[in-house]
């Protein structure tokens, strides 16, 4: 269990690299457009990848997983807030599980 | 001269502050559920609230809990790390246009130490170029609820019923939905990236063939494989002037 605080420490680290390193250093547009258009779509992809199929695996019923799935990406895409979507995505889920758990 | 000086320092530390209050808010809950996850990580309350003032970001810490469950290499974590928290590098870069000359080196290096999605969000939404200290304020309020929040999640999510557990574990992939979805709406091509990662990584999880590997390096490897591809292929035009 002490090597918990090693993860934390590496991630704490690297993260900080990732957020400091472009502010001191980069003082003007990165030029090649691979790279640019890489890290644009790097955040998308990622969180997709982690949401799904994660999402359905979190809670105690399938079909809780997909409907709160739905309804957040919904409710993102007419941009709602990060915590009105958050909130909405548990709404649905409980209120599913109420009826089919 | 000197007491204007004194005034505007205040002017925006006050602004920091409330506009980092609703973030701070809204980061509470999230937190909540994030702790709820590394409780099952096996987290101590402590060990999540360092994690998540150090790291504070959902998708990053979240990587945290999926490694150290999993045992996985430290190298792991360092890679998984950068995969996972790369928009902040692009985020970083854009701040770095944004600072005043003068802004001494430390001043650089502990802005960009606050960057967040929503933080940054705020301080390209302000006009004129960064005062460090509105970062600061709004990002000291903002981290500690954050903060607070997992050690909280940690604690309680025990005492909680499982409908309850369940319900609240989905926030995070809501807040994850929230940051990708408006630009889905805005670009069809990033629309398209997010669908086509759904697919693959139902598939990916699923497939037996795929089993051997970490759920961690199951991301790296397909973030990098579908935006290595979608950079290829689309080449984003201006990725830095869309909004």
């Amino acid at each position: 269990m002490t090597n918990i605080y090693i993860y934390i420490l590496v991630a704490g680290i690297v993260s900080t690299i990732i957020r400091v390193l472009p502010v001191t250093v980069f003082r003007k547009p990165i030029k090649s457009r691979f790279v640019k258009s890489f890290l644009y779509y790097v955040p998308y992809v990622t969180l997709a990848v982690m949401t799904f199929p994660a999402i359905i695996d979190a809670t105690q019923n399938k079909i809780a997983g997909i409907l709160a799935l739905i309804c957040g990406t919904v409710a993102a895409w007419f941009n709602q807030s990060l915590f009105r979507v958050a909130i909405i995505c548990c709404v649905v889920v409980f209120a599913v599980e109420i009826i089919l758990v | 001269m000197n007491n204007i000086y004194q005034n505007s320092k205040k002017t925006i530390i006050k602004e920091g502050i409330r506009d980092g209050f609703p973030i701070a808010l809204g980061y509470f809950a999230v937190a909540f559920s994030l702790g709820i996850i590394a409780r099952k990580a096996n987290f101590t309350p402590l060990q999540g609230f360092i994690n998540s003032f150090l790291n504070h970001a959902s998708a990053g810490e979240y990587a945290v809990y999926t490694v150290a469950s999993a045992n996985s290499a430290y190298v792991v974590m360092a890679v998984m790390t950068i995969v996972v928290n790369a928009r902040y590098l692009l985020m970083s870069t854009a701040l770095s246009q944004k600072f005043d000359e003068a802004t001494s080196m430390l001043h650089r290096i502990l802005v960009g130490f606050t960057v967040t999605d929503e933080l940054f969000a705020i301080t390209i939404k302000r006009p004129g170029v960064i005062e460090p200290l509105y970062n600061y304020a709004a990002f000291l309020i903002a981290a500690f609820c954050w903060s607070l929040g997992t050690a909280c999640g940690i604690v309680a999510g025990e005492l909680m019923p499982l409908r309850l557990v369940s319900a609240l574990s989905v926030a995070l992939y809501g807040m994850f939905l929230a940051c990708i979805m408006p630009e889905a709406r805005k670009h069809r091509i990033v629309a398209v990236l997010i669908a086509v990662s759904f697919v693959l990584s139902y598939f990916a999880s699923r497939l037996t063939v795929f089993s051997g590997i970490s759920a961690g390096t199951k991301t790296i490897i397909l973030t990098v494989v579908i935006a290595s591809v979608a950079a290829i292929l689309f080449p984003h035009p201006e990725v830095e002037d869309d909004d």
